[in-house]
């Protein structure tokens, strides 16, 4: 038997494997496929105090190995989530966490406060890094007088579990890394989507109705790794990886690079079990390597030398 | 009905013409019970650029069988590997998606409208009417007489009007110009097909109170309503093509 767990302060996971935000909806999507409670983790869809409808059609665009979207945090606000989906989705034996959005530094504080009095969401994920709004999102985490501010202001107010997603769009994702740990985060997770466009050259017009928007998938694993890598050198708090992961093979490579866990994402649309088959490999590998638990790879790579 | 994901084999490929061919494919359980305007997520396996899965529409289903249609347009990169495929090989399905088309009452005159590879759920729906002891018209679009597929088949469900759009068979010009359309009332109208076509044929519909269902094609990654990339403004807000539809009453669309 291996030890699967991992603990971000007090709280504990039964394993590594989380499902990133926007790439899983509200977790029951895949209940036909899978028993979500098998997974350490589900990271719901990106939550907003107002409901928001997102942006306009086409929010999508196939890129190789990836692709480009730009839903906008489409979500029908926090009111909804606590009234219909929370009692929904609590009854998930796993810990499920509530990805915070805003455009104003006083909507994630006042969103972090709701939260928190949902006895059975133990954490949130305060999302600065999505490029698919015009305001708020990614402007927070790829500015660190903001990050600092908004992360400061959110855990002023939030008592449970901490985690700040991080915007790969940035020069040097250490100087965030550090900002989030000097303001009291928890973990880090990352990388959010890379900002990138493409072009329908039959139409001649942007693919997407933004212009530009976020690419995930296998693309984007090589940057996520090095940020990934570059981040838990950095900073002492869990690293929570996130990019591109398709299968345990990837995953362990974030591992490796130093994450104490990951978040499988644009995975889930083309593998709906992608998730548990990532836990399964896991496993395998550390149990035909004789560890002992996942801690035993974190960071591996760095260790030498 | 739960969604599945599940390995078919390649029964047969039967080539139309050279845009069109139909894959039959045998499920390695047995089917559950499939709904007309339901359709399938496909996985495209071999290449980068087919990263995501590919939706078809259900074309035709053989309980006994245990076999299930698709009707597939060579479009691209992905349908272009799929009109590869031969007897033996493996396709990866989630399914069954989407809602599907409603069931008329007794008596109601229906019209189905299909272009293109739009006529693809069609015949699912034909054949589902007429074992409901319905006997609906169908109007067929094609651009040249060429390219017109399968009317052998839809004339087994019904009366079947075709327009082409040079005027090679049947009437000249695109199905909104058919004659049929002013000279018979209809009480309900189903049509899938390219984006012009439905807005026509939706626009007909509304001005004269036809009841009226649209199969929508929007682009998607998941298909199971997880990532909602798929949207159609309705008057409910942002839908998902995915699990609210693909299937949409006209008057719930902002078009
Ligand atoms: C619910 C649903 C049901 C469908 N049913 C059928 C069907 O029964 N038979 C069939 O032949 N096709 C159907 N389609 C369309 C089909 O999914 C696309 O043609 C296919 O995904 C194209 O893949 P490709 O790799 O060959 O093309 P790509 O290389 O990805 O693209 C080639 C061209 O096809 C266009 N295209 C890509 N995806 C779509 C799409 N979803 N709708 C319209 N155009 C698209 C692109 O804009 C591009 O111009 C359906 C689509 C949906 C959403
Ligand atoms: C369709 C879609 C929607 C997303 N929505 C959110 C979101 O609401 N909040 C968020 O923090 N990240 C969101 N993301 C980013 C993912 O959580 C993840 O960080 C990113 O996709 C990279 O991982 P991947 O390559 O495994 O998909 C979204 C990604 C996709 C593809
Ligand atoms: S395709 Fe993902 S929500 Fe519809």
């Amino acid at each position: 038997m291996v030890d699967l767990r991992f603990s971000i302060g007090s709280l504990q996971f039964k394993n590594p494997v989380l499902t990133a935000s926007g790439t899983f909806g509200y977790g029951s999507e895949f209940d036909d496929f899978m028993d979500v409670s098998k997974l350490g983790g589900i990271i719901v869809k990106g939550t907003t105090m107002e409901p928001r409808e997102g942006n306009a059609y086409p929010r999508m665009a196939e890129t190789p190995s990836g692709m480009l979207n730009a839903v906008g945090l489409q979500n029908k606000g926090i009111d909804y989530f606590e009234q219909q989906i929370y009692p929904r989705i609590s009854g998930y034996d796993t810990n499920v966490i509530v990805n915070i959005n805003g455009s104003y530094i006083e909507d994630y504080v006042a969103l972090a406060e709701r939260v928190s009095r949902l006895g059975k969401i133990p954490a949130i994920e305060l999302n600065i890094s999505c490029p698919n709004v015009k305001m708020g999102g990614m402007a927070f985490g790829t500015n660190p007088v903001s990050a600092r501010e908004v992360i400061s202001a959110v855990r002023a107010v939030f008592p449970g579990i901490l985690i700040v997603k991080l915007s790969p769009n940035v020069t040097d994702i250490t100087e965030f890394a550090h900002i989030a740990e000097e303001e009291g985060a928890d973990s880090i997770s990352l990388i959010n989507t890379l900002v990138g466009m493409s072009v329908d050259i039959k139409r001649m017009i942007p693919a997407l109705s933004t212009v530009t928007g976020g690419l995930s998938g296998p693309a984007i694993k090589p940057v996520a790794l090095r940020m990934v890598w570059q981040a838990a050198r950095a900073v002492k708090i869990p690293v929570i990886g996130i990019g591109g992961i398709m299968t345990a093979s990837d995953a362990i490579e974030f591992f490796l690079a130093g994450a104490s866990a990951i978040q499988v994402g644009t995975a889930s649309f083309i593998d709906p079990q992608a998730a548990v088959k990532i836990l399964q490999g896991i496993e395998e590998y550390l149990i035909a390597g004789r560890f002992t638990g996942i801690g035993d790879i974190t960071g591996l790579i760095n260790r030498t030398g | 009905m739960p969604k599945r994901i599940e390995d078919f084999k390649v029964v047969d490929n039967q080539k139309l013409n050279n845009d069109f061919f139909i894959l039959e494919l045998s499920g390695s359980s047995g089917l559950p019970q499939l709904k007309p305007g339901q359709f399938v997520q496909a996985k495209v396996e071999g290449s980068p650029e087919t990263f995501l899965r590919r939706p078809f529409s259900i074309h035709d289903v053989d309980y006994e069988r245990n076999t299930i249609k698709l009707l597939i347009q060579v479009a691209g990169k992905g349908t272009g590997v799929l009109s590869g495929l031969g007897t033996g090989d493996v396709l990866n399905l989630i399914y069954p998606l989407g809602n599907s088309f409603s069931l008329p009452t007794e008596g109601e005159r229906i019209l189905l409208v299909g272009g293109g590879c739009g006529v693809a759920p069609l015949l699912f729906l034909g054949k589902y009417l007429k074992s409901h002891g319905l006997s609906p018209d169908i109007l067929l679009g094609f651009r040249n007489s060429a390219r017109i597929i399968e009317q052998e088949e839809y004339a087994k469900i019904g009366r079947v009007y075709l327009t082409t759009e040079d005027g090679s068979e049947g009437e000249k010009g695109l199905v909104t110009d058919h004659p049929v359309l002013s000279e018979t009332e209809y009480d309900r109208i189903f049509c899938c097909g390219p984006d012009a076509m439905m807005r026509a044929v939706a626009g007909y519909a509304a001005k004269r109170g036809i009841k009226c269902e649209v199969s929508l094609e929007n682009l998607m990654a998941c298909g199971i309503g997880a990532c909602l990339c798929c949207v159609v403004a309705t008057v409910n807000g942002n839908q998902c093509t995915c699990i609210d539809g693909p299937v949409f009453n006209i008057n719930d669309l902002k078009w």
